[in-house]
């Protein structure tokens, strides 16, 4: 369990490098880019921060795009706040470390005692390798210069697609042959086509922001009953 | 970067998200109870993340930005991504087949 968690630690160092690359080609110093692994502590959101300033987005279009990205950790504290058990301190150290991969590896474990096990250990090694990973990044490629010369820009648009990739096929295995995966691709079809319409059309950060509502046609289309059902969750 | 400075946006990301995070243990569990509320928060990160994608690849500012190096970058990605390898590899091979290319 311990070497599972470690492992899924390293496998997060390579993202947090690319990560630190991206936030210091989009204009942060690598000390700003350092305190936001250090603080903010959700990838993802992270990224599309970066992602969203480098394209020449406001300062909101790239806060309000993060919130709703870092919303799903919201779920995760609920799934993992009869798990933990935890009181006083330990919940404001419980809710910097509910990210997506600390509540997997919890969700995965059999037993109760099992769980909490799993998610502090992955916590805390995902919080040691991004944050170390992080600062490898950000100084390298500022020692590096051009990003566009080592293909940072393709690097990041692969990155996101790699982390999307997961949810579409997750969908599936949620409930094979029903719906879920088909509202997940289009859900994600109709985002892409809304940015990609908006690009000429609105401010840089306005078509990421905007593709959520491609969100509310594709799921609310008479399945949001049949998959919110309760239980269903992973 | 242009208005706001970057330890704004730092440290009002920071606590955004740590507030969100904390919401989830410190809130009432009736106010998260709405199944339609969970089930867009779970598939907003699916749209935000194929447009981010799409911003990415082809988005220069406010106009179409067709760049084959890059667009070929991404697509032998894709392809890792599809032949499910490791995150480090999907992002050095696109990585490396657009520096590459510009190499040529």
């Amino acid at each position: 369990m311990v070497r599972d968690s470690l492992g899924v630690g390293i496998a997060v160092g390579a993202y947090g490098v690319a990560f630190g690359a991206a936030s210091v080609a989009a204009g942060f110093t690598p000390a700003q880019t350092s305190v936001s692994s250090l603080l903010t502590f959700t990838g993802g959101t992270q990224f599309a921060i970066a992602g969203v300033i480098a394209g020449g987005g406001t300062a909101a279009a790239a806060l309000s795009g993060g919130y709703l990205l870092g919303a799903r950790n919201t779920l995760y504290a609920l799934r993992m706040r009869p798990m933990l058990g935890v009181r006083g301190w330990r919940v404001l150290l419980a809710a910097l470390f509910t990210i997506d991969e600390s509540t997997a590896m919890a969700l995965g474990q059999r037993r109760a005692s099992l769980s909490r096990v799993a998610f502090w250990w992955t916590a805390a090694s995902v919080y040691l390798f991004w944050n170390l990973a992080t600062v490898l990044g950000a100084v390298g490629a500022q020692a590096l210069g051009n990003p566009e010369r080592f293909g940072l820009d393709a690097a990041i648009p692969a990155a996101f697609l790699a982390l999307l990739a997961p949810r579409l096929r997750r969908a599936a295995a949620d409930s094979p042959g029903a719906g879920a995966v088909g509202v997940s691709r289009r859900v994600a079809l109709a985002g892409a086509l809304i940015a990609l319409a908006l690009i000429p059309l609105t401010p840089p950060g306005i078509p990421v922001l905007a593709a959520c509502a491609g969100l509310a046609f594709a799921a609310d289309v008479g399945t949001v009953r049949r998959l919110g059902r309760p239980g269903r969750r992973r | 970067m242009t208005g706001t400075s970057g330890w704004t946006i730092v440290l009002l990301s920071a606590a955004g998200c740590y507030a969100l995070k904390l919401a989830g243990y410190a809130m009432p569990q009736r106010w998260f109870d709405h199944p339609r509320l969970r089930r867009l928060i779970e598939l907003m990160p699916v749209a935000l993340l194929a447009a981010l994608i799409v911003v990415e690849a082809v988005a220069g500012g406010r106009h179409y930005d067709w760049d084959a190096a890059r667009l070929a970058g991404v697509a032998v990605g894709a392809v890792a991504v599809w032949r499910r390898a490791p995150f480090i590899v999907v992002v050095v091979v696109a990585a490396a087949t657009a520096a590459l290319l510009r190499q040529l």
